[in-house]
C-alpha cells in the first residue's frame, strides 16, 4: 500500500513545514487526481492566503501544488495533481499515493494573492490552472465579494467542474475551444466595472495571451495577476560559466541544468525553497556580468541593477558571471 | 568571582518591571537600523529577560487596558478600519487569541469549530463566544474587542501594488505620532519625517523585507524614545498635555522619577489568511531611577544619550533634556 513511504529526511524546501497524512484520494479526470491531506492528530492546519501553494516532497524531489480551499481555518489541505508522464517524476509519484501515506509538505506559501480592494474578481483558468482560482472563488464567496470565472478545458478533461458550477452558478462560463474562449474573454474584458481585478492561471502562452489582450484594452498592470505554477518549464538556456570569487572556483553551467543545481553538485549549500523563481530564497550577489533574469521575484528595478539573481531559474546573458560566493 | 555573585543577588531582588524590561541597548551608541529578528526568542538582559512569547501580559495589564478604554471613549479617532480590512481584523483575532491561550494556558483558553469561537480570559472573568467574519457577533466590533484583551497597540498594513498601506488599526499609546493622520498612507509616507533613514535606504529595505515575509512568519524589532511622566499616550492629539513638560524636566529635581525610557517591542506578522502585515506595538516605561539600579544599563543608556547625534535627538523629542539625563545617569 505504502508505495511512497515518508522519506527519512525532509528536503530543504519543506524544512520547518508539516508532516501530513493522506486522508482522501479522489480522481477528477483520467489524468488529474485530488489529494486531501490532514494532520495525523486531527489538529487544525495553518490558514492560508487564497491562491497559495504547498511544496510537497516526493522521494528526494519536491513539487509545488496549488491549494483549492478558501484557506480560512482549514482542517485539511486539498491539492489536485495533473499526471505528467515525461516530467521530473513528481506528479507520477503523487498519483501513487494512497490513503494513510504520510508526506512532508511546506507551510502554505502565497504568490498569487487576491487584492483586498477589488470590488469583483474576474478569474480565468485553463486546464489544471483551475486549482488556485477555485481557491480565490471560495474565498471571495466567504468574504462576500463577487467573482466570475472563465474556465477553459478539453471536453471530459475538466477538474473541479461540478464544484465550480455549484460555487459560481451563472458566473461560470465554460469553454472547450479557443474560438469560444476568445469571444467570451474579449466580451468580459470590455464590460468589467472599474474595481475588478483579473487573475489568470494556465500554460504560459495562455496567460501571456490573456494578459496581453487585457493590457491592450487598457487594463492597468496593478489589476492583473497571474500564477506561474501550472506553467510550462522554462527552456534549457545557453551554457555559461560562473566564477565564484570567494571560493576561487570556476563552474560550467550546461544547458538544461540550473545554476542552483550546478552549485549544489559542487558542494555549495544555497538556501532555496520553491526552485521556480518565486520565493526569493536562493538570491545570490552578482559582482560582474549581466544575469538573464527569469524569476518572478525580483522587482524590475532590482533586475535592472544586475547585482542579484535567483540562481534556481536565472542564467547569464554573458559567457561568464562573477558571483560573491 | 564575588562580583558575579553580587550581581546575581542584586538581580534577584529587583522588581518585575525591571527584570522583564526589554532594555534595547547592546553598546554605548545607537543608530537606526533594520533591526529585525525572529519573534518568540528569549533575550537575557543584565537584569532578567524578555521576549520569550508573542503577547506579553504583565502587572500593568488592567491599568493599561483601562487607560485605553478612557482614551477611546474620549477620542474614537484612535481606531479605524477601512472597509477592505475587515477580513484582516478577523485574521488578527484568529491568530492572536490562540497564541495567547497557548502562552497562558492557566488563565486563557480558545476553541474554534469552523468559524464558531469561544474565548475565555480569567483575568477579566470573561467567557465570550463569537463567529469569525461576523462583526455583529462581538458587541463592540472585533478590533475594539481585541483592544480590550492585549496591551499592544494594533496596526494593520495592507499589501498591494508592491506597497504597504496603513489601512486599519487601534492605537491609543502612540509615541509622538497620530494614528488617525496616518490612516490610508503608504509605509514610505508614514516614515517620511524620520531623519537619516531615507538616505540610508532603511525604510525601503524594511518595506521590501516585510512584503516578502510569507504568511504566518513572525518577526520583531525594538524602538525607543523617552517620556516625561508615567504616561503611554503621548500622541499628537494630546500634545498640549505632555509637550510642555519636555521644556521643564531638565531642571526638575524629580527628573530621575519622572523621566522614563520608553521601549517599544514591535512585532511584524504576516497574517496567514489575508497576508496583511500585522504590526503590534507593545510599550514599556521605566524611570531613570529604576534604570540606575542596573549598573550596566545606567552606563550604556548614559553614553547613548550623550553620544546621540542632534538630528536624532531632535526627532525623538529629547534634545532639551538628554544632557541632564545623561549627566545624572553617568554621575551615579
Amino acid at each position: 500500500m505504502t508505495i511512497t513511504a515518508l522519506p527519512i529526511t525532509a528536503h530543504p524546501a519543506v524544512e520547518g513545514g508539516l508532516q501530513l497524512e493522506v486522508t482522501n484520494i479522489s480522481p477528477q479526470t483520467e489524468s488529474i487526481v485530488s489529494i486531501t491531506l490532514a494532520d495525523p492528530s486531527g489538529a487544525r492546519l495553518p490558514s492560508y492566503v487564497p491562491g497559495s501553494h504547498l511544496v510537497v516532497q516526493y522521494g528526494s524531489g519536491v513539487n509545488a501544488y496549488s491549494l483549492t480551499g478558501s484557506g480560512n481555518g482549514p482542517t485539511e489541505y486539498t491539492i489536485s495533481v495533473l499526471r505528467v508522464e515525461d516530467g521530473a517524476g513528481g506528479s507520477v509519484a503523487m498519483h501513487q499515493l494512497g490513503v494513510g501515506d504520510r508526506v512532508y509538505v511546506s507551510r502554505p506559501r502565497s504568490a498569487f494573492a487576491p487584492a483586498s480592494t477589488a470590488t469583483h474578481h474576474l478569474l480565468i483558468a485553463a486546464g489544471i490552472g483551475i486549482t488556485p482560482v477555485l481557491s480565490h472563488a471560495r474565498a471571495a464567496a466567504d468574504r462576500g465579494t463577487t467573482s466570475s470565472l472563465i474556465y477553459v478545458y478539453r471536453p471530459g478533461a475538466g477538474a473541479h467542474v461540478e464544484e465550480a458550477r455549484d460555487l459560481l452558478g451563472p458566473a461560470l462560463t465554460e469553454c472547450s475551444d479557443r474560438n469560444s474562449f476568445q469571444k467570451v474573454l474579449a466580451e468580459q474584458l470590455m464590460t468589467q466595472s472599474l474595481g475588478t481585478h483579473l487573475y489568470v492561471c494556465g500554460p504560459v502562452a495562455f496567460m501571456d495571451a490573456v494578459l496581453d489582450q487585457a493590457r491592450e484594452l487598457g487594463w492597468p498592470p496593478a489589476r492583473l495577476h497571474s500564477e506561474a505554477f501550472g506553467a510550462a518549464e522554462l527552456d534549457d538556456g545557453e551554457p555559461f560559466t560562473v566564477n565564484l570569487v570567494r571560493s576561487g572556483l570556476k563552474l560550467d553551467v550546461p544547458s538544461g541544468a540550473s545554476l542552483l543545481e550546478t552549485l549544489e553538485k559542487a558542494g555549495k549549500t544555497i538556501p532555496n525553497m520553491c526552485r521556480k523563481g518565486i520565493c526569493g530564497e536562493c538570491v545570490l550577489p552578482v559582482l560582474r556580468g549581466t544575469p538573464q533574469h527569469r524569476d518572478l521575484y525580483l522587482t524590475d528595478q532590482e533586475k535592472a541593477e544586475n547585482t542579484t539573481m535567483m540562481c534556481c531559474v536565472s542564467r547569464s546573458e554573458d559567457p561568464e558571471l562573477e558571483l560573491d560566493l | 568571582m564575588s562580583i558575579t555573585l553580587d550581581k546575581d543577588t542584586d538581580t534577584a531582588t529587583l522588581p518585575e518591571r525591571i527584570r522583564r524590561f526589554p532594555f534595547p541597548f547592546l553598546g554605548d551608541q545607537y543608530r537606526y537600523s533594520a533591526n529585525v529578528e525572529p519573534a518568540n526568542k528569549n533575550v537575557p538582559t543584565d537584569a532578567g529577560a524578555w521576549g520569550a512569547g508573542l503577547i506579553d501580559i504583565d502587572e500593568f495589564y488592567h491599568k493599561e487596558l483601562a487607560d485605553r478604554e478612557a482614551i477611546l471613549a474620549r477620542d474614537p479617532s484612535r481606531m479605524a478600519v477601512l472597509p477592505h480590512m475587515r477580513p484582516a481584523v478577523w485574521d488578527t483575532i484568529a491568530t492572536l487569541l490562540p497564541a495567547m491561550a497557548a502562552e497562558y494556558p492557566d488563565i486563557m483558553s480558545f476553541h474554534r469549530e469552523g468559524n464558531a469561537c469561544r474565548w475565555q480570559n480569567k483575568l477579566q472573568d470573561l467567557d465570550v463566544q463569537f463567529t469569525v467574519g461576523d462583526d455583529d457577533s462581538l458587541p463592540t466590533g472585533p478590533l475594539r474587542f481585541l483592544g480590550t484583551q492585549i496591551q499592544d497597540d494594533i496596526v494593520l498594513l495592507d499589501i498591494r501594488d508592491n506597497t504597504m498601506w496603513l489601512d486599519a488599526g487601534l492605537v491609543t499609546f502612540a509615541a509622538d505620532w497620530s494614528f488617525n493622520f496616518d490612516v490610508g498612507m503608504s509605509f514610505l509616507e508614514i516614515h517620511g519625517p524620520v531623519p537619516r533613514v531615507k538616505e540610508e535606504n532603511i525604510i525601503s529595505r524594511a518595506e521590501q523585507f516585510l512584503m516578502r515575509l510569507q504568511p504566518g512568519e513572525q518577526f520583531r524589532r525594538t524602538n525607543w524614545t523617552m517620556t516625561v511622566g508615567n504616561r503611554l499616550d503621548t500622541s499628537t492629539e494630546t500634545y498640549p498635555e505632555w509637550g510642555p513638560d519636555r521644556g521643564t524636566i531638565a531642571t526638575d529635581p524629580d527628573m530621575p522619577d519622572k523621566l522614563h525610557l520608553r521601549v517599544e517591542v514591535q512585532h511584524l506578522i504576516r497574517l496567514p489568511h489575508t497576508g496583511v502585515l500585522l504590526f503590534l506595538i507593545r510599550s514599556y516605561l521605566l524611570p531613570l531611577r529604576d534604570i540606575a539600579k542596573v549598573p550596566t544599563w545606567r552606563q550604556k543608556f548614559g553614553h547613548v544619550l550623550a553620544e546621540l547625534p542632534d538630528d536624532m535627538a531632535e526627532y525623538k523629542g529629547i534634545i532639551r533634556y538628554r544632557k541632564a539625563a545623561s549627566d545624572w545617569l553617568l554621575a551615579g
